[in-house]
C-alpha cells in the first residue's frame, strides 16, 4: 500500500474514530449512572438525522439551524425515553430495564419505518463537506477536516461539564456510589435526566457528522454505528468517559484499517466488531480505563 | 480429630487486609463461636472456608484434604454447608423446593433420566422429598411446605435456611448470625435447636453471632476477631475477662454485666 | 388421591388424543393459508419455550436465539435438499463436497440440526455463561450477529446472501405440533425435576445456589444447550415451512419476536409462552392486513409497512412497564390446577349458601 493511500485511510479512520467517541460517551455515561445499557442510543442517533432532514424539508430551515434544532430535539427525546421507559424500572430487577431498553430500541426503529418510511432518504450536504481536497497526492474529503474539530470541541465542552461543574460532580458521585449519592442530597432525577440529555445531544452531533459522511439516512442507520460505539465504550471501560474517547478512536481506526489492509476480509467487517466485543468482555471486562 | 484447619489465612482486597493470619484448628464435634465487632472479618472467614473468596496467603484443610482453591459447590459437596447473614433463600420457590435443592448435589440419575421420568430417577426424587420433609419437621416448618419461601416470617426463614443447609448433609455447618432479628424467646429456642441438630447429625459448628447470650450459652470455645486479627481465643469465661476483648468489643456490654 | 391421579392421566391422554384428531382433520381439510398459520403457531411455541428455559427459568438473559435457529435451518436444509436442488441453488459458488451429494430423510436432518445447534450452544455457552445479566445479553447477541455475517460470507457452504430457495416443504402439522408438544413436555419435565429446581435456584440467587452445592457452570450450560437444541429444530422447521432462507431471515428481528413472546407470556411460565406463542403467530397474520393496501367502500387506504412490529413493540413496552409478570407470571395451567380451582370454588359456594 502506498503512503498516500495509507494517509487517506488514516484520515478516514481518525475522523470516524472521533465520531464513534462522541456516540460512545452516551453509552458510557448512562451506564455510569444507571448501570444500564441504553440499547435505544443508536436509535436516538438515527432519529436525530431524521430531525435534520425534516427540519429542512418540511420547515425549510437553513442547514445550520436545522442541525441545532435536531440536537435539541434529540436531547428532549433522550430525556423523554429515560422518563417513560427507564425511570419506572429503576428499582426493578436489572433484566426488566434491559428488556425495556431493547423494547424502546425496537419501538423507535419501527416508529421510524412507519412514519418516515423504510426507504433511504438522501441527506443534504453543504458543498464544503462533499468536496474532496487534494493535499499533495492525498485526497481528503472535507468532512474529514470538520469531524475531528467538531468532535474535539464537543469533547472539551463535555470534559468541562463533567469535571468542572456541580452537575458534573453529581454525575460522577452517582456513578461511584448510587445510594450514598442519594443520601448526600444529590438530585437524582435531575442529574440522570441531564446525563441522558448530554448523551443524546452528543449522539445527535455524531449522527449529523455521520450523515455528512454517508449521506443516506434510513430507520436502521443507527444499528451498526450504535454497536461500534458501544464496543468502543466497552473497550475503553464502560463508565469511563476518557475510556470511551480512546475506545472510539481505536474502533474507528480499526474498522477502516482492517478493510484497507485486508480487503479480502471486508465482508466480515461487521463480525469483527462483535468478535472484539466478546473477547474484551470475556478477558478484560473492565476495559482499558474502567474499574472492576 | 481435626476436621477443619485454617492455616494462617490472610486475604487482602486492594490495599485492605480484611483478615490476617487467621488460624483455627477445629476438632470434630466442636461448637466454636466467632465474634467481633462489625467489619472485623468474620463473614470473610466464612467466605474463605466455603470457597467464595480465595485467601491471598495460607491454606485451608478439611478432613486432611486441601480445599483452599476448590470451587464453592465442590466444597459444599465435601461436607461444608452454611447459612447467610442476610438470609438468601430462593424466595419465589416453595419451602420444600428450597430444601430439596440442598439435596440436589447427591443426585445420581442423569438429566435425561429425570426428563423421561425413569424409575431410577423417580425413586431418587421420592427419597429426596422424604428427606426434605423430615428436615422440615425438624425445624417445625412442615405445615408451610407448599408456601412460597419469601413469604415466611423472618424467624422461620432463618430456620428454613438451616434446614436447607442440612439437606446437603454437612459435616461442618457454618451459621452466620442465626439469631439476628429474633426475639428473646425465639433466641432461646434457637439455642436448644442448634444443640439438638448438632447432636442428631453429628455436626461440627462454627457460629458467628452478635447475641452474647447465644455465644456464651452454647459455645465451648470462642474466637474474637478485630480488624481482621484474632485478638483472643478461649472458653466463654476467659473471653469475658480478657482485657483485650473488653477493650475492643465487649467494653460497653461488659460494664453493664 | 391415587384414583384422582389416574383420572388426571386419563384427562391428559384424552387431551393429546383430541389434539391428534385435530391435526388429522386440520391437515386434510383446512386450506393451506390456515395450515401455514397453525404451523407457525407450533414453531413459535417451540422457540418460545426453549428461550424461556434459558431466560425465564435459569435467569440467563440470552439474545442469541436467531443464531441457533439459523444453524438449525441451514444444517437441516443442507442435509435434506436433493443434490439436484443444491446444484440449482449454488450456481455462483458450488457447494463443497461432501455436502453437495448428501441427502437424508427430513427427520434425521431435524435431529442433526438440533444436535449441531446444541453443540454450538455448548461452545458459546461454556465461556460466556460466567458473564452476568446485560453482558451475557450482549455476548449472545454478538454471537448471533457473527453467525449471520459468517453465513453471508461462507458462500461455498451457505450460498451467501443469495440464500437457499425452493426448499421442499416438509413441515406439516404433524411435525410442527408434534415437536411443539414434545418440546413443551420435555422442558416441563426438566424444570419440574431436581435439575429444574437447580436451574430455578440459579435464577433466584446464584450465590446461595452455589453454596448449596449446585454446580453453576454445569446447570447454566445444560439449560443453554437444551434451549439451543430446540431452537435449532425450530429453525429447521421454519426453514422448510417458508421454503426460502437467507442469513438475514435470522437477524435480531427474529430473536426480538421470540423475546416478545416470552416476556408477554411471562418469564418462567410455559403456559404463558404457549398461549402468547399461538396468539403471536395468529396476530402476525391478522395484522398483515394493516400493512397491505385495502379499500373500504371505495376508499383506498395505503398499507403501512412496519405497523405490525410497531404494535408489538408498543405491546412489549406496556407489559414491561405496567405488567412485570406478563400474562401468567410464573404460574402454570394444568388439569390438576383446574380441578382444584373448580372444587374449591364449589366448596366456597356451598359454604356461602
Amino acid at each position: 500500500m502506498s503512503l498516500n493511500i495509507f494517509l487517506q485511510n488514516l484520515s478516514n479512520g481518525i475522523s470516524l474514530g472521533c465520531l464513534f467517541a462522541l456516540v460512545a460517551i452516551g453509552y458510557t455515561m448512562v451506564y455510569g449512572v444507571l448501570r444500564l445499557i441504553n440499547f435505544a442510543h443508536g436509535d436516538i442517533f438515527m432519529m436525530a438525522a431524521f430531525f435534520v432532514f425534516y427540519a429542512m424539508t418540511i420547515f425549510s430551515l437553513p442547514w445550520g439551524i436545522a442541525c441545532l434544532v435536531a440536537i435539541i430535539l434529540a436531547m428532549v427525546l433522550g430525556r423523554t425515553i429515560e422518563r417513560v421507559a427507564y425511570k419506572p424500572l429503576r428499582n426493578a430487577p436489572r433484566i426488566s430495564s434491559l428488556c425495556s431498553a431493547i423494547g424502546m430500541s425496537f419501538l423507535l426503529e419501527n416508529f421510524a419505518i412507519v412514519v418516515f418510511g423504510g426507504r433511504p432518504k438522501s441527506f443534504y450536504r453543504p458543498e464544503f463537506f462533499a468536496k474532496t481536497f487534494v493535499l499533495g497526492e492525498v485526497r481528503v474529503p472535507g468532512v474529514n477536516f470538520v469531524t475531528p474539530i467538531v468532535s474535539i470541541v464537543f469533547l472539551l465542552i463535555l470534559s468541562y461539564i463533567v469535571y468542572r461543574t456541580k452537575t458534573g460532580l453529581a454525575m460522577r458521585a452517582i456513578s461511584k456510589d448510587f445510594d450514598t449519592a442519594m443520601l448526600m442530597g444529590i438530585n437524582l432525577d435531575r442529574t440522570i435526566s441531564f446525563t441522558f440529555m448530554i448523551g443524546s445531544g452528543l449522539a445527535a452531533v455524531g449522527a449529523i457528522l455521520w450523515a455528512l459522511r454517508y449521506p443516506q439516512i434510513w430507520p436502521f442507520m443507527g444499528v451498526f454505528p450504535g454497536w461500534r460505539a458501544f464496543t468502543a465504550a466497552i473497550i475503553g471501560g464502560i463508565g469511563s468517559i476518557r475510556g470511551a474517547m480512546v475506545g472510539g478512536f481505536l474502533v474507528g481506526l480499526l474498522t477502516i484499517m482492517i478493510v484497507a489492509f485486508l480487503p479480502e476480509l471486508a465482508g466480515y467487517k461487521d463480525a469483527f466488531i462483535f468478535v472484539i466485543l466478546i473477547f474484551v468482555l470475556l478477558f478484560k471486562p473492565e476495559g482499558l480505563f474502567g474499574e472492576e | 480429630m481435626s476436621i477443619l484447619k485454617a492455616d494462617h489465612i490472610t486475604i487482602r482486597f486492594g490495599g485492605l487486609t480484611a483478615v490476617s493470619n487467621f488460624y483455627l484448628n477445629l476438632q470434630k464435634g466442636e461448637l466454636v463461636g466467632l465474634i467481633g465487632p462489625n467489619g472485623a472479618g468474620k463473614t470473610t472467614v466464612f467466605n474463605m472456608i466455603t470457597g467464595v473468596y480465595k485467601p491471598t496467603k495460607g491454606e485451608i484443610y478439611f478432613n486432611g484434604q486441601e480445599i483452599t482453591k476448590k470451587s464453592v459447590d465442590k466444597i459444599t459437596s465435601l461436607g461444608i454447608a452454611r447459612t447467610f447473614q442476610n438470609i438468601r433463600l430462593f424466595n419465589n420457590l416453595s419451602v420444600i423446593d428450597n430444601v430439596m435443592i440442598g439435596c440436589h448435589l447427591r443426585i445420581k440419575s442423569p438429566v435425561l433420566s429425570a426428563v423421561f421420568c425413569l424409575p431410577q430417577y423417580l425413586q431418587e426424587e421420592n427419597y429426596m422429598r422424604e428427606e426434605a420433609e423430615e428436615l422440615l419437621k425438624e425445624v417445625k416448618l412442615e405445615k408451610f411446605k407448599n408456601y412460597v419461601a419469601g413469604g415466611l416470617p423472618y424467624g422461620e426463614q432463618r430456620k428454613l435456611e438451616i434446614a436447607r443447609a442440612l439437606a446437603t448433609r454437612p459435616k461442618l455447618l457454618l451459621l452466620d448470625e442465626p439469631a439476628a432479628g429474633m426475639n428473646p424467646h425465639e433466641t432461646k429456642e434457637l439455642m436448644t435447636f442448634i444443640q439438638r441438630i448438632q447432636e442428631k447429625y453429628k455436626l461440627t459448628i462454627i457460629l458467628i453471632e452478635h447475641d452474647m447470650k447465644v455465644v456464651m450459652g452454647i459455645c465451648k470455645r470462642i474466637l474474637v476477631l478485630d480488624y481482621g486479627k484474632t485478638i483472643a481465643e478461649g472458653n466463654p469465661e476467659e473471653i469475658q475477662h480478657n482485657p483485650e476483648v473488653i477493650k475492643a468489643y465487649l467494653g460497653v456490654e461488659a460494664s453493664y454485666a | 388421591m391415587i384414583e384422582k391421579k389416574k383420572d388426571f392421566l386419563l384427562l391428559k391422554i384424552a387431551t393429546i388424543l383430541i389434539i391428534i384428531l385435530f391435526i388429522f382433520v386440520a391437515q386434510r381439510n383446512f386450506d393451506t393459508y390456515v395450515i401455514r398459520i397453525l404451523n407457525l403457531c407450533g414453531i413459535y411455541v417451540i422457540l418460545g419455550v426453549s428461550l424461556n428455559l434459558i431466560n425465564g427459568f435459569t435467569g440467563q438473559f440470552s439474545l442469541g436465539h436467531a443464531g441457533f435457529m439459523a444453524i438449525g435451518a441451514y444444517v437441516s436444509a443442507l442435509l435434506y435438499m436433493s443434490p439436484e436442488l443444491k446444484e440449482v441453488n449454488y450456481f455462483i459458488t458450488p457447494l463443497i463436497w461432501p455436502l453437495s451429494v448428501i441427502q437424508i430423510p427430513f427427520v434425521f436432518s431435524l435431529i442433526i440440526a438440533g444436535l449441531v445447534s446444541a453443540g454450538v450452544g455448548f461452545l458459546v455457552g461454556a465461556p460466556c455463561l460466567r458473564l452476568r445479566g446485560d453482558y451475557l445479553a450482549i455476548v449472545t447477541f454478538g454471537f448471533s450477529e457473527i453467525i449471520r455475517v459468517l453465513f453471508c460470507n461462507l458462500q461455498n457452504i451457505t450460498n451467501g446472501p443469495l440464500g437457499l430457495k425452493g426448499l421442499p416443504s416438509y413441515t406439516n402439522l404433524w411435525w410442527s405440533w408434534g415437536i411443539a408438544i414434545f418440546a413443551v413436555w420435555f422442558i416441563k419435565n426438566l424444570i419440574n425435576s431436581s435439575y429444574g429446581r437447580a436451574l430455578k435456584s440459579i435464577r433466584e440467587d446464584d450465590i446461595a445456589a452455589e453454596a448449596m452445592g449446585v454446580n453453576l457452570f454445569y446447570h447454566k450450560v445444560l439449560s443453554f444447550v437444551v434451549g439451543a437444541f430446540f431452537a435449532g429444530i425450530g429453525g429447521a422447521l421454519l426453514g422448510s415451512l417458508v421454503m426460502t432462507i437467507d442469513p438475514n431471515t435470522f437477524s435480531f428481528f427474529m430473536t426480538f419476536q421470540i423475546i416478545i413472546i416470552v416476556i408477554v407470556g411471562g418469564l418462567g411460565s410455559i403456559t404463558g409462552t404457549v398461549i402468547v406463542g399461538v396468539l403471536f403467530a395468529v396476530l402476525m397474520e391478522v395484522l398483515r392486513s394493516v400493512e397491505s393496501p385495502m379499500s373500504f367502500f371505495g376508499l383506498n387506504i395505503p398499507g403501512i409497512p412496519g405497523m405490525r412490529m410497531l404494535i408489538f413493540a408498543i405491546l412489549l413496552m406496556i407489559v414491561v412497564l405496567f405488567f412485570h409478570q406478563g400474562l401468567m407470571g410464573n404460574r402454570e395451567w394444568s388439569w390438576e390446577w383446574l380441578y382444584y380451582k373448580l372444587t374449591r370454588s364449589k366448596k366456597e359456594i356451598k359454604e356461602g349458601s
